[in-house]
């Protein structure tokens, strides 16, 4: 009789350490991975397809559910790669508030990703001290756009309005009062500006906190030292960007390479690691934490001296002011044309991409000269990643699959589309 | 060949050193090469390109199917606006507006289907783009990257998916975004954007049951082309860089 060996289990969609709906079947010899097979598509959305119905503004909003914890950089992409067809560019301003919310973003999603990944391998606390840092960013949000994640705040030609003079306070409830409310609203009694530059003093402290939780933390390292290691040749065949590649050794950062916004006149470093290991990239993705809120600091010290338009005056692609377009004829036809019928971008094809916090976020924009495109393509970054998890993972144990996928970041928003 | 810009011009010399034969055409748009390559050379292009010390494209970033049923077309004649009224933009056609009974018939329409890449070369700091046209439309056939790059692998599973363009040569082409036993590649023009089929959980059956969908197509805003000095003037297309 021939002896059975290898059973399949599904891990997820259901799981907690699956982030999101990630069926994996995996094939287990013992408690020993033989292979990963990952099913996705269970979030499709098809927003590349709905994106075709709709004025190409109708989509930004889109972009922000796309990777749901790094918003505004999606939104950077396409936007771009309408300013590319179309030909246009953002005022100074603009470039450097894009630029502020770029790295905002990043601190914001890699506070989610060492929360959850901490969670994942069975550290709790660091999770609560990410999601209060967190809080304050979601604030910068609100404040600048109304709302907490899904901004819709970069627009082709600039961004929706010029940042706030004013943070909103948090109101006194039977819950937050006296002392609590006082020093909840220490960082908020100027500007928003005044805000961020009080969180980014902060935060280096915060990284250091976590550092201090995790980075010597014996059980940390022995659940990411040498856990999915993927050379530098593989981490380029199988088309890993961001942290998964720096991670591996390669120095690659298409803010330094290929820079747009105003990444040219940021001093910043590229953190690499050596092993391309869970360990490696968690230490690199908490040093470009650091490079962040820096960068943070040095554009709202540039948007201080520099009040300045944030849109451009082009009215047949960005919107006339409200003044404006009561008092004159022209502005309020502008004003119709653009929410009604969208503008027509001249036939083209461009792919723009920005160095979003995962990796690589490419758009692949083709117009056939309508006032919609005729074909979008969202290239994420976690999708290259999640489609190396059997690499990454045969030969490792089950439990180390919680690893991985935390390791790789996995948001299914983007993966999915 | 169009023409091409200095910066660009050591790529472009190096891809018609190496490539010679292979490149059916080679466009700029924006600073951006597009190089077209029919499908019997796609492979061994593909393999120079990688290899080639003067390309050495490292990494495939992407690579995704494009339908170009319809491309240009549009549903709002303005020339004779004036003589018909404005209805007629909600009775044509376009993408999101029909359901599967009435989809558009896609009679005989060379070049439909095309597998679009995007390389990136880390050495050289560029990139490159690649189209390959699938010779028929009846059943698209383009040979597979995996071997040159692996990481397009699940790019190809999509683009049969969605488009149903076949990879030959891949080892896995399964459906990827799609539900198990899905009918159709959805994101083909003449799919609706509704979609065929609704999923609803039957109490009576017990179990998750699929039924024709029943929702009405609906589009807000008419598909407009413009090609109007007033809206596409010379400021808007010239800068581009």
């Amino acid at each position: 009789m021939s002896e059975i060996r290898n059973f399949t289990m599904n891990f997820g969609p259901q799981h907690p350490a699956a982030h999101g709906v990630l069926r994996l079947i995996l094939e287990m010899d013992g408690e020993v991975v033989e292979r990963a097979d990952p099913h996705v598509g269970l979030l499709h959305r098809a927003t590349e397809k709905l994106a075709e119905s709709k004025p190409y503004n109708h989509s930004i909003g889109y972009m922000d559910r796309l990777d749901y914890v790094s918003m505004m950089c999606n939104e950077h992409a396409y936007v771009r790669a309408i300013e590319q067809l179309l030909g246009v560019e953002a005022p100074e301003r603009a470039q450097y508030i894009r630029t502020m919310f770029d790295e905002a973003t990043r601190i914001l999603n890699h506070l989610m990703w060492i929360g959850s990944n901490a969670l994942d391998l069975g550290a709790m606390a660091v999770f609560l001290y990410a999601f209060r840092e967190r809080e304050n960013l979601m604030d910068a949000y609100e404040a600048v756009s109304g709302t907490r994640m899904h901004a819709t705040y970069y627009r082709p030609g600039g961004v929706y309005r010029d940042l706030p003079d004013v943070m909103p306070k948090v109101a006194e409830s039977p819950w937050r009062k006296g002392k609590d409310l006082a020093r909840m609203n220490e960082w908020r009694e100027g500007s928003l500006l005044d805000f961020l530059e009080a969180f980014a003093d902060d935060f280096f402290d915060r990284v250091d906190d976590y550092e201090t939780l995790l980075t010597d933390n014996r059980i940390w390292k022995q659940r990411t030292v040498g856990i999915g290691a993927v050379s530098p040749e593989r981490a380029l065949q199988l088309g890993f960007t961001g942290p998964m590649l720096r991670g591996s050794g390669v120095e690659w950062d298409l803010r330094k390479k290929q820079p747009y916004a105003k990444y040219r006149e940021m001093d910043f470093d590229i953190p690499v690691g050596s092993n391309g290991d869970c360990y490696d990239r968690y230490l690199v993705r908490i040093e470009e934490m650091r490079q962040s809120a820096s960068m943070v600091k040095q554009c709202i010290a540039w948007l201080r001296r520099n009040p300045g338009p944030v849109m451009i005056r082009n009215f047949k692609v960005a919107p006339p002011t409200r003044e404006e377009m009561k008092d004159d004829m022209e502005a309020l036809i502008h004003h119709f044309k653009l929410f009604t019928e969208g503008y027509c971008v001249p036939e083209g094809e461009t792919y723009a991409a920005v160095e979003a916090p995962k990796g690589e976020f490419g758009c692949y924009l083709i117009s056939d000269g309508a006032n919609k495109p005729f074909r979008v393509h969202l290239r994420a970054p976690g999708y290259a990643h999640l489609s190396a998890m059997h690499e990454m993972a045969k030969g490792h144990m089950l439990a180390d699959i919680a690893a991985l996928i935390a390791t790789q970041d996995i948001v299914f928003g983007e993966i999915d589309r | 060949m169009s023409s091409f810009s200095e910066r660009n011009q050591p790529l472009v010399q190096a891809l018609k050193h190496i490539l010679g034969e292979r490149i059916s055409s080679m466009t700029e748009r924006r600073g951006q090469i597009t190089v077209e390559i029919s499908p019997e050379h796609w492979l061994d292009a593909a393999w120079l390109l990688r290899d080639e010390p003067e390309l050495a494209f490292e990494q495939l970033t992407d690579l995704c199917g494009v339908d170009y049923l319809g491309f240009g077309d549009d549903e709002w004649e303005t020339a004779e606006a004036t003589s018909h009224g404005f209805s007629r933009a909600a009775d044509a056609l376009g993408p999101g507006r029909f359901s599967w009974a009435d989809r558009p018939e896609s009679a005989d329409f060379p070049n439909r289907f095309a597998a679009v890449v995007h390389l990136l070369s880390l050495t050289h700091n560029r990139r490159v783009r690649l189209r390959c046209f699938a010779p028929d439309e009846g059943l698209p056939v383009i040979p597979s990257l995996i071997e040159v790059w692996n990481s397009v692998n699940w790019y190809e599973r999509e683009a049969f998916d969605l488009f149903g363009i076949v990879f030959e040569g891949h080892p896995d082409l399964r459906r990827l975004m799609t539900d198990y036993g899905f009918i159709g590649h959805p994101f083909r023009k003449d799919f609706p954007l509704i979609g065929n089929v609704t999923v609803r959980y039957d109490e009576d059956k017990g179990r998750v049951v699929y039924e024709p969908v029943e929702i009405e197509p609906r589009v807000t805003v008419a598909r407009v082309v413009r090609r109007d000095s007033r809206y596409v003037d010379e400021k808007l297309e010239g800068t581009g860089q």
